[in-house]
């Protein structure tokens, strides 16, 4: 027997499979890891300190550098928070909206993870053509907010402008396109030997290990729990639509990535579901000390702009009390807990972010286990340091 | 409406001499308890009453009052689909508390994450280092009197809001 003698390699912050800076420490004995040692920060930002010296509408476009791959869910996150902490009601227009920007943003954002998650396992073609499909995405994103990711398009008590003449039409294409894009990446992978060798019993966590490490989202339910806040804890509406919430099996990564594929093809179903159910009226909520005036009366009247004016420079004052408002953004519960002490910036916004919680987990995952298949351990993961490093 | 909270009424009956408050807001819950209990509390939680995820640990820095410290723990129940939040006040004389990431393993990273940004300390973690910031980094920044554009600096003479 030759004497065997534990390697430390390091992986990253520039590996092109960490996805973004993120620096893993890794003890290996031959080929097994023994030991993961993640480093993460390289992207802090001290996006909560900031945001103590900001008004609450000057935090939204912070909230969009968080996850940067589905900003539209972090903004949705921000402003239910802060219309919870003022308890103001959002018009049943703006409502759907969000909802149907908020799955747009998650079929986003697991196109983004599915074309990196294959890249890395080796098959090219699936992320070429999943880039391909989420431009499509990101195309509505510039028609309506005139930025590609840092959409800051939501706003405390609604939305900041009115869709533009050609959304329905634009979103309708996606509705009835995209189902066939996704058969076609699951004829390329779901039955393709080398993805099963690589997915099946990779990156194994028990329902109750998931739990315990605070795993949530589409990660946990590969796990085989069945929790969504969009059908447990329902927001902006989410109780209207109906959806299957799928779960896992095996607990390992071809379950959620089954998980995914599922939920891809469910958000479109929720969307063509809000899409229907879209009425004109009114995409701001009637609260003029929080809410901004129409375009039309800051450009023409004097008492619109000094309105404009006033909430853009001092803002407004929330009442004093703290609150915990979460979503299901598209890697899990996106949190915001929000202390006011009746000023008009947070005395304290915490950000929880799902991605920190689920990469808490990888040593746990990916013990014991090959080092080739720690790359498929972070890809199933979907994680994005914008959302660990804040 | 909070003391029919199913937690409140057995934490009542239970930790009658830990629980300091009990209040609700926008139909959240929040008790607050002493923080030398906090483990047992949790334990109970979780075992009992089916708390099994643990949202989110934080805290929040009252500079100016006391206790200066606030340990806020978001606690979520699968089973239930409720909510609960549990406080506990921290001095600045004795900023160091018991870890709870015996009970929840996510509490582990929440934890370095509050050592490393607010210098409160936590006996019986496994691993208490600092995490976004670098080993080195001197003072902890989310501390209200840390300054926004960072130490030995001039202020910033800008416009920020």
């Amino acid at each position: 027997m030759a004497s065997t003698e534990i390697m430390t390699v390091n992986m990253g912050p520039q590996h092109p499979s960490t996805h973004g800076v993120l620096r893993l420490v890794i003890e290996l004995d031959g080929e097994i890891i023994r030991k993961i040692t993640p480093h993460i920060g390289f992207l802090h930002r001290g996006i909560e300190k900031l945001s103590e010296h900001r008004t609450y509408h000057q935090i939204i476009p912070l909230t969009d550098r968080l996850d940067y791959l589905a900003p539209m869910s972090n903004n949705l996150g921000y402003v239910l928070a802060v219309e919870k902490l003022l308890d103001i009601k959002v018009p049943e227009r703006a409502q759907t909206i969000r909802v149907i920007l908020a799955e747009l943003t998650r079929l986003k954002s697991h196109l983004v993870w599915l074309a990196c998650h294959a890249l890395d396992i080796g098959a090219m073609t699936v992320f070429i053509y999943a880039f391909r499909e989420r431009e499509k995405v990101m195309e509505i994103y510039e028609k309506l907010s005139g930025a590609r990711m840092t959409s800051n398009y939501f706003r405390v008590g609604g939305l900041s402008a009115e869709l533009y003449d050609d959304f329905e039409k634009d979103v309708r294409e996606i509705l009835d396109t995209f189902p066939g894009y996704f058969d076609t990446y699951e004829g390329l992978l779901t039955k393709n030997t080398i993805w099963l060798q690589r997915t099946v019993g990779n990156g194994v966590i028990s329902a109750e290990d998931a739990v315990d490490a605070g795993i949530t989202g589409p990660a946990l339910r590969g796990s085989g729990v069945n929790w969504d806040m969009r059908r447990d804890n329902p927001y902006s509406g989410y109780e209207k639509y109906k959806f299957i919430v799928p779960v896992g099996e095996k607990c390992d990564t071809f379950d959620r990535y089954k998980v995914r594929f599922v939920e891809m093809r469910e958000s479109v179903k929720i969307i063509r579901q809000a899409l229907d159910s879209l009425k004109p009226g009114p995409i701001l909520a009637d609260a003029p000390q929080v809410c901004y005036p129409p375009k039309d009366s800051v450009y023409n009247t004097i008492e619109g702009l000094i309105h404009h004016f006033k909430i853009a420079s001092e803002g407004f004052p929330a009442p004093v009390g703290e609150i915990y408002q979460a979503v299901e953004a598209p890697k899990g519960e996106l949190g915001y807990y929000l202390v006011s002490d009746g000023g008009n910036k947070p005395y304290r916004m915490r950000i929880r972010p799902p991605s920190f919680c689920n990469l808490s987990a990888i040593e746990k995952m990916a013990n014991g286990g090959m080092i080739a298949d720690l790359v498929a351990v972070i890809g199933t993961l979907d994680i994005v340091l914008g959302d660990i490093d804040r | 409406m909070a003391e029919n909270h199913r937690a409140i009424v057995k934490l009542r009956e239970k930790f009658a001499d830990s629980v300091l408050d009990v209040k609700e807001f926008r139909g959240e819950i929040t008790v607050t308890v002493k923080k030398d209990n906090i483990v047992a509390i949790c334990t109970f939680l979780k075992d009992s009453l089916n708390y099994n995820l643990c949202s989110d640990v934080t805290a929040v820095d009252y500079l100016g009052s006391e206790p200066r410290f606030m340990m806020v723990y978001n606690l979520y129940s699968i089973p239930h689909k409720d909510r609960l939040r549990v406080k506990a006040p921290v001095e600045e004389s004795d900023t160091v508390v018991d870890t709870v990431s015996t009970v929840w393993s996510t509490a582990n990273w929440l934890e370095r994450e509050i050592f490393d940004l607010f210098g409160i300390t936590f006996t019986g973690h496994p691993d208490l280092r600092r995490i976004l910031m670098t080993d080195d980094w001197v003072g902890h920044p989310l501390r209200k009197d840390y300054p926004l554009q960072g130490p030995d600096r001039e202020p910033y003479q800008g416009r920020l809001s």
